[in-house]
């Protein structure tokens, strides 16, 4: 950042978690808005513009929500430290737009007081004017305007109600040309926790001193709340509905989420016959097809169900319901230790690992959401069933073992259930042994329900997908073409036996032969060596690679995955057969999910401690399973 | 709800509570974490609480009404909270 971007004078908006901020932001800035990362924590940066009259933009900052400024949590940090220091944003902001919930006041103006004691130029924005107002609430804007000694915007933002009035004040306080750096705010000095308990009472005091003066009045219950809360958060019938929304989350990602990728699939395969006819056979056009194509094409596939995840997961987060999830959950997880936030993380993780992490933003304390990432790649994500598939058939008798259920149905849900359950016992045992420590408060919020809006959820969708192909662009790009270059190079010298596959003469065939010794022990043979090296890119990966070095050893025959399925029959035992199948519950294969866990932790530390465990772990299942099987004469 | 007529005589922790009981809160005391997370959610001295959800499989957590708003949060840290018959 250059010196006079530093002092680009801007807007920021501040407010509680439910106060409907994001929506206000949404509301004034439209699509104009980029999301980024606060650099060294992984805390959303949103930054927007509004077009001024004569062309020039105002910059707004949607800061992280919070409660108080006495931080707790890390996003809490964030906006304490914008605010307060210059080492995030350079400068302070010309204006700071407090955002309050108009339906709970009481706890809003809190933030509020706290926010005036800096001195900032100032407005206060009551959101939710509508609900407010069908609850009763008869405030008179005036006198709490005089009292907290700022302008008082009463909006909807949901409905871009009341935004003009805002919009001038933002455009008249702030003026266009950047300042110098010596005219702003000086850095505040702050020791933490700033306010002792006895302010904290004192400012309540002072809040009712004031909603008192402005005839606030108590506002009536809201009504279709409770009644939707007797319900939702009903000990038996809330459980149920869980299942049930929890059930049809998961039908709808699998089910339909395969129509786009399946498409996906098509146009991937459309683009490599495209270019295969138009460019020459050479290394350009394997480079392009079996390296660029394949491979991210192969990640890429996964963005239908990854979207659809984020559209349940803001819906429910933007209607008011996760929390009660969370709520209705956290006894369950606090067996484990973890928060009852925790689950939703979790649950994306059987689609993919990747918006799991992505989701354990949500949890507060950085103890318990490093736990959750750390065992998300433990829940059996959709690459995974490719591979399960394939090796049931191979190796698993489909005979019925009773009634309804048959074998291979029962192993793949026992796959399943082990991800899970080791899943559970390791999150035990890092909360136990490394990550010791006070038990975090579990203290949540129930907002009121709202009608989710759909422009907040497709925006959110909307960055989500930015986020996924941008690294799909980036990091997996770079890993496919590594993966393709190892995989084709060195070519098979002139004279070689035209019956072995060509793919056992490059860097990867000798990678895979290299490390048979290894995987020996467990079972595997150097083809296997060589999948869970391109199966890096993506699990699934793993059968295309098998694919090919068995069809050209069977003699170049089209193999598809049955055929497939009865050569791995023929040449492995079963003993390596169920050894592999267990390798794939708990190996970290997939190196999405590695940069994702960079990104999110932002540091090589914990991707290297989560590859480094779950390998383990997988060899050493693996290696009793494949003894085991062994012993028992199988 | 029966809350009114269960109200406690003595002074008692809200963590110790059921579902419908309630009072003002007289003490909030415990970890100065956990104390000054409570305050800044509302729950300070004088002010109505009640129990009005359960979670299921033991009661714990609890959602309490307070200042018009709900806030869940575990038995606990409930308990750091005292309150008294009207």
């Amino acid at each position: 950042m250059s010196v006079s971007e530093l002092s680009q004078p801007y807007v920021a908006l501040v407010g509680s978690p439910n106060s409907g901020k994001t929506s206000l932001f949404n509301a004034l800035t439209g699509g104009r808005q980029r999301v980024g990362n606060y650099p060294g924590v992984t805390v959303e940066r949103k930054e927007g513009s509004i077009e001024r009259p004569g062309g020039h933009r105002l910059k707004i900052l949607d800061l992280p929500g919070t409660y108080t400024l006495d931080a707790n949590t890390l996003d809490e940090a964030v906006t304490r430290d914008v605010l307060l220091t210059r080492k995030i944003e350079g400068a302070p902001p010309d204006l700071l737009v407090a955002v309050a919930d108009a339906t709970n006041l009481e706890r809003s103006l809190s933030l509020v007081l706290e926010l005036k004691e800096l001195g900032f130029p100032m407005v206060l924005v009551l959101n939710m004017m509508d609900l407010a107002r069908s609850r009763g609430l008869a405030i008179d804007l005036e006198t709490l305007s005089r009292e907290l000694g700022m302008p008082v915007f009463p909006v909807v933002a949901v409905k871009k109600e009341g935004l003009d009035p805002l919009l001038e004040e933002m455009l008249r306080r702030v003026g266009e040309k950047p300042r110098p750096l010596t005219q702003t705010f000086p850095e505040h000095t702050w020791t933490l926790p700033r306010h002792s308990p006895e302010e904290v009472r004192a400012r309540y005091r002072e809040i009712d001193r004031i909603l008192n003066r402005a005839n606030a009045g108590h506002l009536k219950p809201a009504r279709w709340t409770d009644r939707i809360d007797r319900a939702v958060l009903h000990p038996l019938w809330g459980s149920l509905l869980l299942v049930a929304i929890l059930t049809f989350v998961f039908q709808s990602i699998f089910n339909w989420a395969s129509y786009p990728m399946d498409l996906i699939e098509r146009g991937i395969g459309l683009l490599s016959e495209g270019l295969r006819a138009l460019l020459p056979q050479g290394w350009l056009q394997n480079l392009l097809i079996d390296g660029v194509l394949a491979g991210v094409g192969s990640v890429v596939v996964f963005l239908p169900q990854i979207l659809m995840i984020f559209f349940f997961i803001l819906l429910l987060e933007d209607s008011g319901y996760m929390a009660r999830a969370a709520f209705l959950m956290d006894r369950q997880m606090g067996r484990v230790g973890l928060h009852g936030r925790a689950f939703i993380p979790l649950l994306s993780s059987f689609a993919c690992a990747i918006p799991g992490i992505m989701a354990a933003r949500t949890i507060e304390n950085p103890r318990d959401r490093l736990t959750t990432i750390l065992i998300s790649p433990l829940m059996a994500c959709s690459a995974r069933l490719p591979v399960y598939t394939l090796l049931i058939s191979a190796f698993i008798p489909n005979r019925v073992v009773w009634g309804p259920f048959r074998l291979q149905g029962l192993v793949m849900l026992g796959l399943y259930a082990l991800g899970l359950v080791t899943g559970l016992i390791v999150a035990w045992i890092f909360k136990k042994a490394v990550f010791r420590g006070p038990t975090p408060t579990f203290l949540l919020e129930l907002p009121t329900y709202k009608w989710p809006s759909l422009r907040n959820v497709l925006i959110g969708m909307w960055e989500r997908a930015r986020l996924f192909l941008r690294r799909a662009g980036t990091v997996i790009l770079a890993v496919s073409v590594a993966i393709w270059f190892l995989s084709s190079y060195p070519k098979p010298p002139a004279d070689a036996d035209s019956s072995r596959p060509a793919i056992t003469y490059s860097l990867a065939g000798r990678i895979g032969h290299a490390i048979e010794p290894v995987i020996r022990p467990i079972g595997f043979d150097w083809s296997i060596g060589i999948g869970l090296l391109t199966g890096m890119a993506a699990r699934e990966v793993i059968v295309g690679t098998l694919a090919t070095v068995y069809s050209v050893e069977d003699g170049g025959a089209a193999v598809g995955e049955d055929a497939l399925g009865r050569i791995l029959q023929r040449r492995w035992s079963l003993a390596t057969g169920l050894s592999l199948l267990v390798y794939f519950v708990f190996a970290m294969q997939c190196f999405s999910t590695l940069a994702v866990v960079r990104r999110e932790t932002n540091s090589w530390k914990w991707p290297a401690v989560l590859f480094l465990y779950l390998t383990g772990l997988a060899y050493l299942a693996s290696f009793l399973t494949y003894r085991i099987t062994l012993y028992l004469g199988a | 709800m029966t809350g009114r007529e269960t109200l406690p005589d003595q002074p008692l922790p809200l963590g110790q509570m059921s579902k419908g009981q309630g009072g003002y809160i007289c003490r909030i005391e415990g970890p100065e974490a956990t104390v000054r997370r409570l305050l800044e959610m509302g729950m300070v001295e004088e002010a109505y609480v009640e129990i009005v959800h359960e979670a299921p499989f033991g009661g714990d957590p609890v959602a309490v009404r307070v200042r018009g708003g709900l806030l869940a949060l575990r038995r606990q840290e409930a308990s750091c909270v005292t309150v008294r018959k009207a």
